[in-house]
């Protein structure tokens, strides 16, 4: 019984003083991320192997969502004679929550494990150890480009997404079932507010791009140094960021949405 | 210190938690001179280098560069002082998103504000004193071991450093490329006047190319020398160690129970 109590008590002072530790690394690498900001083109570099190389599974499963959407959406609908608004139905359900969210996660496992693998690969054969020998800092020169890599492409793959839904939702919705054209696009429009639905949208998955970025390289970083370690940090980035995401819209929408 | 070192340590001692691993170390290296840190495996040599290189800090004594106390240094003036140092890692440690020209010029363009016309001459005179010069466009992935450690050496040498670090520069390498970079470690110390710290246990090759030897085992230095000095040693430590004798001082078996009683005990049970 002692030594479960025990043992308890260090899991938990372990995940304190690591929580603590990944605080601290988050606060050195928006310090240390004027030089890699100046240099953008390291940055550019980065949107490129975590934003575009990320597009054709945020483009194709946004494209599937919409049109489950669409046929969901519209089962329900017309039960109510309100199948006109299938066209409100997607772009809210896509805007506000599952492009974001769908994005976020598809993100996590897609570019997030790629960053945790190079970065953690990157210490176990000491590139660096060997960057730190040449007076450079890693988090400057590795970690800070691939953290605003990840936050600005991580927004433009949830627009995508929402994008290619809505246009999924079109499809099915218009182009297979025959819903009236001129109403799914005038009630889209009519219903979806730009600061309320598509702002707040940005906003989570800003968020959602920090949450991500972070834990991504934060993982890579203090990866063990050996096959299993680097293993174990890809698969932590994957779970770890997926229960932030899901946590933490929850909480932005319980305050971005309350009166609505 | 004396005048013509570079490099002083003097009582050093570092623990791995509770685990010591040196005690005591003293150590005096002059400039120009090339010299060897021996010893087993697990006995504290790259401890040593990481310690020179301020990578760890010690837990008592220190270590002295360029009359610099290197773990009094805050980071600035550690990187300035890392600046003027040189260090080839065990395999190389290239960085592997970039070609071996880009990293050769990893540095140039880190540090200075050459011109990029200017790093591409220094680039081809590195990897020509390495003889690598036709290799500038591959990639890490497509070099060889030996290549890859070739490159390394042209990157740790792209600034001219005063100081320069090998950790275990001859592992795994054919006898060909073993003797290529035993001889551009010591070429490229006279060429530069640097001084250059050789952490192996490659005793044949090492023996050939540096000035002075240390031999460290548990943590102490337990013999010193030149390389004559060494090779004629009856020290039966450093006989064991120069001569590659499986049994000696330091024992071919793992402490174990008596043979014949675990035998016979075995066969009772």
């Amino acid at each position: 019984m002692l030594e479960l109590v025990r043992s308890l008590g260090r899991r938990v002072d372990d995940g304190v003083w690591r929580l603590g530790f990944a605080a601290r690394f988050f606060v050195v690498t928006l310090a240390l991320s004027g030089s890699a900001l100046r240099r953008f083109p390291l940055v550019v570099r980065e949107i490129y192997f975590t934003g575009v190389l990320s597009l054709i599974i945020i483009v194709v499963s946004g494209l599937f969502v919409g049109m489950v959407l669409g046929l969901q959406g519209y089962d329900t609908l017309q039960r109510y004679g309100s199948e006109e608004a299938l066209g409100v139905l997607v772009s809210l359900s896509l805007v506000r929550e599952l492009g974001p969210v769908v994005a976020g996660l598809l993100f996590a496992s897609r570019a997030g494990s790629a960053i945790t693998a190079e970065i953690g690969l990157m210490k176990a054969t000491e590139q660096l150890s060997a960057m730190e020998m040449m007076a450079v800092n890693p988090i400057a020169r590795v970690v800070a480009p691939r953290f605003w890599g990840g936050v600005i492409s991580m927004p433009l793959l949830a627009a995508m997404f929402s994008a290619m839904g809505v246009f999924g939702g079109y499809l099915v919705g218009v182009v297979l079932i025959g819903v009236d054209e001129g109403q799914f696009w005038s009630q889209m429009q009519s219903a979806v507010d730009f600061r309320e639905d598509i702002l707040n949208g940005v906003i989570k998955s800003v968020v959602f791009g920090v949450a991500v970025s972070v834990i991504a390289v934060f993982e890579g970083y203090d990866a063990p140094p050996t096959a299993e370690g680097v293993s174990g940090a890809t698969t932590r980035t994957v779970v770890t960021s997926s229960l932030a995401i899901l946590a933490l819209d929850f909480m932005l929408t319980a305050f971005m949405f309350r009166g609505a | 210190m004396s005048e013509r070192s570079l490099v002083s340590i003097s009582d050093l001692n570092f623990a791995y938690d509770e685990r010591p691993v040196l005690s005591g170390i003293n150590i005096e290296i002059a400039r120009g001179k090339v010299v060897a840190i021996m010893g087993g495996s697990g006995c504290g040599k790259t401890t040593l280098l990481r310690l020179i290189g301020g990578q760890l800090k010690p837990a008592r004594g220190e270590v002295r560069v360029a009359g610099q106390v290197v773990h009094e240094l805050d980071r600035k003036g550690l990187y300035a002082l890392r600046r003027r140092m040189g260090m080839l890692f065990q395999f190389g440690a290239l960085f592997t998103d970039m070609s071996v020209f880009e990293n050769v010029a990893f540095q140039m363009r880190e540090h200075t504000d050459l011109p990029e016309e200017l790093i591409a001459d220094l680039v081809t005179m590195k990897l020509h004193a390495v003889g690598l010069r036709g290799a500038a466009h591959l990639m890490p992935a497509e070099l060889s071991g030996g290549m890859a450690r070739r490159v390394a050496l042209a990157r740790a040498i792209a600034l001219d450093p005063m100081l320069m670090l090998y950790d275990e520069p001859f592992a795994g390498l054919d006898p060909i490329s073993l003797g290529v970079v035993g001889q551009l470690i010591r070429k490229l110390n006279d060429a530069l006047g640097a001084c250059s710290i050789v952490v192996t246990h490659d005793v044949q090759e090492s023996l050939h190319i540096v000035d002075y030897i240390y031999f460290v085992s548990d943590g102490k230095v337990v013999a010193e020398g030149t390389a004559q000095e060494m090779r004629e040693s009856a020290d039966p430590w450093v006989h064991q160690f120069v001569w590659a004798q499986p049994d000696g001082p330091v024992p071919f078996h793992y402490p174990a129970a008596p043979y014949g009683e675990q035998l016979l005990g075995r066969a009772g049970a």
